[in-house]
Parts: C-alpha cells; structure tokens; sequence
C-alpha cells in the first residue's frame, strides 16, 4: 500500500471489518446466552450491552465504512481520474473513526443500552448518539466527493456514459443522503435535546416514524455494492460480459426511487398510523421487488454468456461451466442462493397481514441475517478479495483458505438463520436474553435454538478467517494493480441524458417522499399527542 | 447478439415481472379483505403520564370485560417490566378486542403461534381484534426492548371453553397464573 488513496481505501475496509470481527464475537456470544448452554458473564445487562454494541457495529459501522472505502475506489478505477477533495475525503474518515469510538466506548461502559434503533423515550448518553452522528458526518463527506467526482468527470467527458460502476455508486450515495435525514432529523431534534437534558418529554410516535424513513432505504444501501459488484465485476471474473448496461442504469434508478417512499411498512403494527399510509406503503413495497427481479435476469443472462463462452450447455446445464473455483463467482453463487431464500421471506414481511404473524419474533432477525449477514455481506468479502491485490501489488498465495472461508460463512449462515425462521414461527420474541426453558410451553424451543447457535460459531470462525485471510494471504506473486470492470455486449459510448444523471430521478424521489411520508409526519402536529417522558438509562436505577 | 434483441428479451422480462407483481398484490389485498384482518390501526391518542389516575385504563378497569353483545374487551397495560393484570381469560371462538397502552416507554405485545400482534407506545392505545381458536394457556412475551427487564416481561392468554366460560354479574372475568 503505497500511494495515499489506496491506503485511503484500505483504511476504511480495515475499519469496516474489524468492526465486523469485534461484532461477530459478540453475535456468537449471544447465540449462546439465547439458548439452553450456559455462557460466561451472562446477565440480562451484558446481553444488551452486546446487543447494541453488535448491531451499532454490524448495521452502521460495516456497511458505511465498507461503503465509502469501495466508492472512493471505484471512483478512482472506473473514472480513470484522481479522487478529489482528497483530504477532505480522509478528514471524513477521521471523523468517522472518532464517531466510532465514542459509541463504542458509551456503549461497553453501559451508558447507553438502548439498542442500535434508540427507540426513545429510552434515552443513554449523549456520547452515543454523538458518535453515531460523526458517522453520519463522515460519510455524508463521502456523498459530496461521490458526486464532485462525477461532476468533474463529465465535465472532463462531456456527453460520454458515466461508467456503470460510478453511476450505481453515486446512486447510492444519493440514496443515502436522502436515507440519513429521517434519523437525522429524529436525532437533531428529538434524542439529542432529551440526552442533554434540555428536554424530558419526547413524542415516541413521531420518532418511530422518522426513524421508518431511514429504516427501509438503509437496507438498500447496505446492499448496493453487492449489486455493484454483480453488475460490474462479476460478468468479467466469471469470463463474460454484462448482457445489458441500459438495465444496469435502470435498475440502480429505481433502486434510488422505490427504497424510500417504503420505510412504514416496519409500522404495519404500530398504533399511531392509519391503515390508509400503511397499505399505501406496502403496495409500493411491493415496487421494490422488479429492480432485483430485473438484476437477477440481467446477471442470469450475463453469467449464461459466460458459461457458453467456455463451453457450457444445455438449458440450465452452462451453470455448470463457470469457474466456480473463482472467489468472485463462488460468492456471488452463494449469495443468489441466499437471496433466493430471504427474498421468499421477505414477501411475507411484506405482506400487511401476514406480517402479524412474525413481526418482531425471531423470524425477522433470521430474515436479515440472511439476507444482510448473508448474500451482502458475502458480496463484501468477494469485493474485498478482488480488490486487494490490485491495493497491496500481491497475489494470494493460494485461493483454497479463501473458498474454504466462504463456504463456511454460507453453511453458517444457513445453519443460523433456518432453525431461527422456525423459532419465529413459533412466536420466539427477538431481543430477550434468556428464556425459561423448563417452562413446559417453550420447552421445545431449546433444541432449535441450540441448532442455531452452533451455525452463529461456524459464522464465527468464518469470519476469523476473512480477517486471518486479508491480513497475511496477500504476500504471493507481484499483482497487476489495474482494476477493470466488466465489458457490455454492447458498450454503450453515450446514453441518454436521464440515465446519465440523477437531477430528473432527485425531483421525483422528492415527490414520492411528501406523497408517502408528509402527513404521516405532519399529523404529529395536528393531533392530540402527548410525548411519553424521558427515561434515562444512563444515571441512576 | 444485436441490441435490439437483447432490448426485446429484458422487456419481455419486465412484462413478466410486472404482472407476477401485480399478482402477488392483489393476492394480499383479497386475502387482507377477505380475513378482514387489520393490524392495530385506531390512531387514538391518550396521555401515558395520566392514565392510570382517571379513565378507561384506570386499575378497577384493566382485565376482561363481556359486552352486552356477547363481544369481549381486554383492556391492559403493559409497563416495565409486566402486564396488567398478568393473566388475561378469553372466551374461546368469540371476538376479542384488545385495548392497550403504556404509561412508560416502548413494549411489543404478541401472543405465541396467534396473529394477535402489536407495538405498544406510549400516547396511543392500541386496538386490535382477533379471535381465538385453541383453548388453553397462550404465553404473550414483551416483543420489543423496554429496558434491561425487558427478558422477564411475560404474561399468560387463557383462552377458555364456552361451557367454562362463566364472568360474573358485571360481565367481568379473572384469571390466576400457577406459579
Ligand atoms: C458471527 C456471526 C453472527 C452471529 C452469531 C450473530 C448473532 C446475532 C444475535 C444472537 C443477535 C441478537 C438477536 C436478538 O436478541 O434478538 C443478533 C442481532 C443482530 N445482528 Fe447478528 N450475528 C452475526 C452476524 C451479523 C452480521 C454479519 C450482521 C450484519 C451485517 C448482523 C446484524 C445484526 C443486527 C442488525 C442485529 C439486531 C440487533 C438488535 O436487535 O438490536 N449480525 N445477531
Ligand atoms: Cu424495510
Ligand atoms: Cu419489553
């Protein structure tokens, strides 16, 4: 790691997943306090504590950090030109760290077991809410160099397609600006001043509200260079091309517009909602789907001229002539897989009525670990491995520690999530520390759970791995340090304006948002509502 | 391959697509009207500081209640760390209406392997109504985070018999948890 923007790079991947490994100790640890073994230090407060620690880590240190390390790469590699705003773009990283910092020393100490979703009027420390806001902070720098960059290569270019790469991370980047302001604003104008003391009541329905806007659209910016990925580098690991970069734009475009306007269908079963906004949600939930059913024909069809390329025949039958030996294709395999399942049960969550049967039970952390834990964060190690040669100018010694590594973070996962789906079924409640096994009702939960947590240890050592993996494998040959992405059958040299740009699908996400979302906030200031006092978890019983 | 065709093959993806989505809607739409199931959805406001000093969510009320039209009330609330009352009978295969609120802070209500479900916050009552069809105990966890007791907050469903169904003059019925 020679030059400053590759250490640049690397310094918010090295973050991101060592936050990750930190994280998934703790996930192993609670598996373990769920089920009928008994583990050390368990009490109802380390359970907590652990719980915040592991999804503040897991849901916004991760993926943001991971986020911003990959785009400014990609902004390198598919732009051909020098990153602007360099150090503002490492200023953004060292804000970001020290945001990390702070909420992970308030948390350890205790001072904010609030979990990572803050659902007021419980209310930690400041320093907690501080720190995740520095986050924020941090990667909100990285949005504007996301798009500076652009600027200026168009500029540079003028009239000439964006690379996909760039297009679909600063879709992203978009996406998330328009993300952070629900949590934001609830944490600005609500959680702050109540952690401070200034105020000591707070409207509870209006921040599980804001905090819906962000709740949906995060998850898709979780997920986005996974898709970068399938789009941009996948077609050319695996020897082919990407069938179409029309509905490679498209797809990111509509990704941009239907995240969003969604985010109350995680307040199906709230009180403070009509149905009215709830269905109007869902129905637009329901919009979401055709950006990935179109990706997975896209990339389908991509791989298909992959496989026929090297010799692949039959129906179905090229699936088995692509390189499965390769990193980038193995994961992706698996991911689809693991897609495949969570998508099955996400049509559930989604589903107004359904979704009383599972909301808040264990189903729906077995949801999102499989979809998020799973086929993204698989996409995150495959990206990771592919881009660290070209980082370090050294080749892995060997690829078999790194198939060895994926293939157990999928048995894993899959071992998690299965018994974890059936539990919820059940009626298991997620986020409770400990349950009486020997009452006669849940007795037979216990195996199960059990089952589940055996998978949590097999992803634990998965995850051991990957970090083992990227900190001594790449001492092999001399690497070639130039990054190309995957080729269009037909590369387009211009393509409209509209999919060129993001002003016209900015406009229309700003109408969709006051469509769905102006007066399911505005009626807080309409109606009769009266703020639930403050509760401090922070000083005194 | 020209482009033309590759054009040709995404829209034809996109017509199927669009109408497996479309399918998928109204199979939700008929079923949600056709089961008239309604997630909590009253949007009723009432003050968490005062409730338990005057009106429907006062002690002498909490607990089951048989209307005079043979429908059954449960009024409850859910503070940390338990429900109120702890035991709630239920007449089996009749309509039951849940009424609940929370002086304090967020609580999740749920009753195990039931589509009786909802969150709890405070300055809204939540209503949701729902039928039972299995007599017997029905375990009811707090189903969102509410504090570091959160893990013990359980309470108990009895769904009841029609022949031992039995409320008394008020229409008023209790139930006692073995311990
Ligand atoms: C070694 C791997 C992992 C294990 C064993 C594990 C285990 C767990 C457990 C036991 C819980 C608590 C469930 C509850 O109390 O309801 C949990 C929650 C969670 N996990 Fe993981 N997990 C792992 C990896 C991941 C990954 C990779 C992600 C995402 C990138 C993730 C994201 C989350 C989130 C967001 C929560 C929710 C926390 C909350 O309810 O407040 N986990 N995990
Ligand atoms: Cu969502
Ligand atoms: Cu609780």
């Amino acid at each position: 790691m020679n030059s400053s923007p590759n250490r640049l790079v690397a310094a918010h991947i090295w973050v991101a997943f060592i936050a990750f490994a930190v994280a998934a100790v703790m996930g192993a640890w609670q598996m373990l306090v769920r089920s009928p073994i008994d583990a050390p230090l368990e009490t109802a407060e380390t359970y907590f504590v652990s719980v915040t620690g592991h999804g503040a880590l897991m849901a916004y240190v991760l993926p943001t950090l991971f986020v911003m390390g990959f785009g400014y790469y990609v902004a390198m590699t598919a732009l051909k030109q020098p990153l602007p705003g360099l150090r503002w773009a490492w200023a953004g990283f060292y804000i970001a760290a020290i945001g990390i910092v702070m909420a992970v020393v308030t948390v350890l100490s205790g001072q904010a077991t609030v979990l990572y979703t803050f659902y007021p009027p419980l209310t930690g420390s400041v320093f907690f809410y501080l720190g995740v806001l520095l986050v924020v902070v941090g990667s909100w720098i990285w949005v504007a160099v996301m798009i500076t960059a652009m600027m200026k290569w168009k500029r540079a270019n003028p009239g000439a397609a964006v690379p996909l790469a760039m297009f679909a991370t600063v879709a992203n980047a978009i996406l998330w600006l328009w993300t952070t302001a629900g949590v934001g604003a609830e944490l600005l104008f609500q959680v702050l001043p109540a952690s401070l003391g200034w105020t000591d009541s707070i409207d509870a329905g209006l921040a599980r509200t804001l905090f819906s806007w962000t709740l949906h659209a995060i998850v898709y910016f979780w997920l986005m260079p996974a898709y970068i990925a399938f789009y941009t580098i996948l077609p050319k690991v695996a020897g082919g091309r990407l069938y179409s970069d029309t509905m490679g734009r498209v797809s990111f475009i509509l990704f941009l517009l239907y995240s969003l306007p969604v985010g109350m269908h995680h307040l199906f079963m709230d009180p403070e909602h009509g149905s009215g906004f709830k269905f109007l949600q869902m129905m637009l939930t329901a919009l979401v789907t055709v950006p990935t059913l179109l990706t997975i024909f896209t990339i389908g069809a991509s791989l298909e001229i992959a496989a026929r390329l090297r010799g692949g025949k039959g129906l179905f039958g090229w699936v088995r002539a692509l390189p499965w030996d390769r990193p980038m294709v193995l994961a992706a395999g698996f991911s689809f897989i693991m897609l495949g399942f969570g998508g099955f049960g996400g049509l559930i969550n989604m589903s107004y009525a359904m979704n009383s049967m599972i909301h808040n039970t264990s189903w729906v952390t077995a949801h999102f670990h499989l979809i998020f834990g799973g086929s993204v964060v698989i996409m995150y190690f495959a990206i990771a491995y592919h881009i660290w040669p070209k980082l370090t100018g050294r080749e892995a010694r060997s690829l078999t520690p790194i198939r060895v590594q994926l293939w157990l973070w999928f048995v894993g996962i899959v071992i998690t999530s299965f018994p974890w789906h059936i539990l919820g079924l059940f009626g298991q409640p997620r986020r409770v520390s400990s349950f009486d096994f020997a009452n006669p009702e849940i007795a037979y939960w216990g195996p199960w759970t059990t089952v589940s947590a055996i998978g949590g240890f097999i992803m634990l050592a998965g995850a051991a791995l990957f970090v083992w993996n990227l900190a001594t494998l790449y001492r092999g040959a001399a690497a070639d340090r130039t990054m190309s992405y995957a080729m269009a059958v037909h590369q387009p040299r211009e393509v409209p304006r509209v999919l060129n740009g993001f002003g016209l699908w900015n406009t229309l996400v700003a109408v969709l948002m006051i469509v769905a979302y102006a007066w399911p906030i505005a009626q807080f200031f309409f109606l009769d509502t009266y703020p639930a006092p403050v509760q401090r978890v922070d000083v005194g019983g | 391959m020209d482009e033309k065709r590759i054009v040709r093959s995404e829209l034809r993806w996109v017509f199927v697509v669009a109408a497996a989505v479309t399918l998928m809607l109204v199979v939700i739409v008929a079923t949600t009207l056709a089961n008239a199931l309604h997630p909590p959805s009253n949007v009723e406001t009432i003050d968490p500081a005062t409730l338990h000093i005057a009106g429907e969510f006062t002690e002498a009320n909490l607990g089951t209640q048989e209307n005079a039209d043979g429908t059954v009330t449960v009024r409850l609330i859910a503070t940390q760390y338990a429900f109120v009352p702890r035991c709630l009978p239920v007449p089996e295969g009749r309509p039951v209406s849940i009424r609940v609120t929370s002086p304090d802070v967020i609580h999740g209500f749920i009753v195990a392997g039931t589509n009786a479900n909802t969150m709890v916050v405070p300055g809204f009552v939540a209503e949701l109504t729902t039928e039972f069809d299995e007599p017997g105990d029905h375990l009811m966890p707090c189903h969102e985070y509410c504090g570091l007791g959160h893990s013990n907050m359980w309470a108990v469903l009895r769904v009841v018999p029609e022949e031992e169904w039995i409320p008394d003059a008020n229409g008023r019925m209790t139930c006692e948890l073995v311990p």
